[in-house]
């Protein structure tokens, strides 16, 4: 067995050894952590007083759990990942071989894949079928793909940490929501209306913080976004305050086919086909898609525009920017603007698409949600912000799937309970395990001979 | 008048609360430059722990006394807490000291999900109610002060004198404050920064849960999901103040606190928090660091 050096006290101890010891402070840690809140539960009586009750089975389940956990992590997890990592140093000729179809082509295989991915699911479970799963994962996780790759153009590209991104989908989802119930004005017309007027919230709110960085930046951006959310909640006469508004009107498809089955030109008496709720959903998706698209190449083209290079100027250094000339207040400004368009387009899609919006929807998790995604997925990199967004999204959306768990813990167990818990569990251990994201490398548009990957590790990731 | 000083006592207390949680946030940052999002659920995780150690005291002995069951509470909440956060520093932000800005704001916001679920689904989503712990209300010239008020104002009082006794004249709050000014130069210099750190998340989620323990106490409800407000609230204040700043968190806190309840009073209860972060915007629109800030050197 093999001995252990580096630090002092552990000169003795095999990994065995240290394991155990490790497992004995982790399981009183967990003591320590659980003991109130697993051990005992506060309870509502039928007088409605609160009563505690007590559950030290399972909280000595926990411990253990705990435990034997750790142990395993420290003496024979951590161990391997060392060994591994070792080898991989000793044989640096391995790792430098190309990358293989799969990862050469991952961005044309990708666009396949959701190109095809509700015709797939059709002839897999059929029209009805299909619905599930083109609405909750395909349509769920695109919206999220669409805010991560507009907030990446804000915080990725320019370098300014924005926490109130959410209040920008918003005030594109009201502004669909308003102006579709009130004035009957069709959802091609309200698209870039939203867009516009959320754009016109991105500068409102760009003015007074430009001249805050960090943090400061960051506690304004959020409180932006509480106001919005507070005066939707209070305005009632016009937002309908937390009740919500409802019956916002449908997409039609560009005009000549309408998705209510009551319309004359309904898509299935015009196409004379059964009717099916499912050709709104995945003319939503491919909607949705086609939006994620213009996000994507809108980001791809501003990259190597002047203005595109300004922003990743102003997130390298900021007084070098300014020393060259760029104007940083404009800077500032357009890629609060274009973050904030294409936030307002995913909100009116979002409104067209649940017919109903209420506060509810934009909270500040949202935008810490979207944050997460941009930052998991690797700051500045598309690919790896979509990989994330459907990790992440597609993950807790399977959480709701879990039926067959009920069989093991017992009919009272939901797995939808924990879907928060986990997925504040896997931001945190993403995060630790690589803190440059997913994709680690990113592209330069400008180059010298030729065009080669760096590290992220080169780029910074600005300062406000 | 007598409605002006009564809504000042309340926002004094209210301000109180905020400025006990403000300290938490503005010592991390000032520290490790770091946002620690989830102070707030930490408050929260203060508060229940009150809450269960009031129910286990209920349940075991007929009648304490309300002064030792707030001291037991108080103390047991700051001990248990104090271990969670001591728990979370060093997992979740630890491990990403010196790795990038965004990587334990992620994790911190990873981790006040976490906290915050982990409540829900340990102790329930419903609200946690308790019967009033003090009920007493002083009446001087037409103002009404209640008892719990005056234990609030009363006990922030104390524990920022201690506070400012263990920043200013111990050594560890030497350590701090160096490591504060340059890690790696402390670091040298013998101090040991990661103990430092420890402590630093120890005293932040001690004030927490105080506060807690006494948002309890005023509120006599508690839920799962209410470190959120406080937490953005209280961060609110301590970058009014100028993050960083010690005083300036206090302050802060006492200005988030008068201008809500003014607000409410005067105008309109609905956008008190409107008020509270429009005030913020307007005030950073002047002092880009907050009122007792350090103006930020640009290094070139």
């Amino acid at each position: 067995m093999a001995v252990t050096v580096s630090p002092e006290r552990d000169v003795v101890a095999t990994p065995v050894q240290r394991a155990f010891r490790e497992a004995l402070y982790a399981a009183a840690i967990a003591l320590g952590l659980f003991v109130l809140f697993i051990g005992l539960k506060t309870d509502q009586n039928i007088s409605n007083e609160l009563i505690l009750v007590q559950r030290w089975g399972l909280l000595a389940i926990v411990v253990i759990a705990t435990a034997v956990g750790r142990f395993l992590y420290v003496g024979y997890a951590q161990p391997a990942m060392e060994r591994a990592k070792a080898q991989k140093a000793a044989a640096p000729a391995a790792a430098a071989t190309a990358p293989g179809f799969i990862r050469r082509n991952f961005n044309q295989i990708g666009v396949a894949v959701l190109l095809l991915y509700p015709v797939a699911i059709v002839l897999l479970f059929g029209f009805q079928g299909s619905l599930k799963w083109v609405d909750n994962f395909g349509i769920q996780i695109l919206i999220y793909v669409m805010l991560a790759w507009g907030l990446n153009i804000v915080i990725g590209l320019a370098g300014l940490l924005d926490l109130g991104y959410v209040a920008f989908y918003a005030v594109g989802a009201y502004a669909y929501a308003l102006l579709g119930t009130h004035f009957g004005l069709s959802f091609w017309i309200l698209l870039p209306a939203a867009g516009l007027m959320a754009a016109f919230w991105g500068v409102m709110l760009g003015f007074p913080v430009l001249r805050l960085r960090g943090d400061y930046l960051a506690i304004v951006t959020l409180a932006f976004g509480e106001i919005i959310r507070l005066v939707i909640i209070n305005w009632r006469e016009v937002t309908n305050g937390s009740a919500g508004i409802s019956g916002i009107p449908k997409v039609s498809f560009f005009g000549l086919m309408s998705f209510n089955v009551s319309d004359p030109n309904y898509i299935a008496k015009v196409l004379g086909i059964a009717q099916s709720g499912a050709y709104y959903k995945i003319f939503l998706y491919y909607l949705i898609l086609g939006l994620c698209f213009l996000t994507a190449f809108v980001t791809i083209r501003l990259r190597r525009l002047p203005v595109g290079r300004a922003w990743e100027a102003l997130r390298e250094d900021e007084i070098a920017c300014r020393s060259l000339g760029i104007n940083t207040t404009t800077t500032k400004l357009t890629a609060f603007a274009t973050g904030a368009m294409f936030g307002g387009f995913a909100g009116s899609f979002f409104a067209a698409r649940q017919g109903f919006v209420s506060p509810e929807s934009f909270v500040f998790l949202e935008s810490a949600i979207i944050l997460a995604i941009v930052v998991l997925g690797g700051m500045g990199s598309l690919g790896g912000i979509a990989v994330a967004a459907l990790v992440m999204i597609g993950g807790t959306e399977i959480l709701r799937e879990l039926d067959f768990l009920k069989a093991v813990f017992g009919p009272d167990f939901t797995p939808e309970l924990y879907r928060m818990l986990l997925f504040g569990m896997a931001m945190v251990i993403v995060m630790l395990w690589k803190p440059r994201g997913f994709v680690g490398s990113r592209e330069p548009t400008a180059f010298l001979k030729e065009r080669r990957a760096v590290s992220g590790s080169f780029t910074k990731e600005g300062h406000g | 008048m007598q409605y002006f000083v009564q809504q000042l006592i309340n926002g004094l207390t209210l301000g109180s609360i905020y400025g006990l949680i403000a300290i938490g946030y503005t010592m991390v940052y000032g520290i490790i430059g770091m946002i620690n999002f989830a102070h707030g659920d930490i408050f929260m995780v203060g508060a229940f722990a009150a809450l269960i150690v009031f129910l286990i005291l209920g349940a075991m002995f007929y009648s304490v006394p309300i002064v030792i069951a707030l001291l037991i509470m108080m103390i047991v909440a700051m001990l248990l807490t104090s271990l969670y956060n001591w728990t979370i520093e060093k997992v979740a932000y630890r491990p990403l000291r010196g790795s990038f800005r965004l990587a334990p704001l992620i994790t911190a916001i990873g981790m006040s999900i976490v906290l915050s679920n982990f409540v829900q689904v340990t102790q329930g989503p419903r609200n946690k109610p308790i019967p009033p712990l003090v009920s007493k209300v002083y009446t001087i010239e037409g103002v009404s002060v209640s008892l719990k008020q005056i234990i609030i104002v009363l006990v922030t009082a104390i524990l920022l004198a201690i506070f400012w006794y263990l920043v200013n004249k111990t050594s560890l709050g030497r350590a701090q404050r160096a490591c504060e000014q340059d890690r790696k130069m402390a670091a040298l210099l013998g101090v040991d920064v990661d103990r430092t750190i420890s402590i630093t998340f120890i005293m932040g989620a001690a004030l927490a849960a105080v506060a807690g323990t006494l948002f309890l106490m005023y509120y006599g409800v508690v839920v799962f999901s209410d470190g959120f407000v406080p937490g953005v609230k209280a961060f609110t204040a301590a970058v009014l103040g100028g993050i960083g700043s010690l005083p300036g968190a206090v302050l802060g806190g006492l200005l988030i606190g008068f201008i809500e309840s003014m607000w409410s009073a005067y105008f309109s209860i609905d956008y008190k928090d409107v008020a509270a972060f429009s005030i913020l915007a307007i005030v950073l629109i002047f002092l880009p660091s907050g009122i007792l800030g350090r103006p930020e050197v640009e290094k070139v």
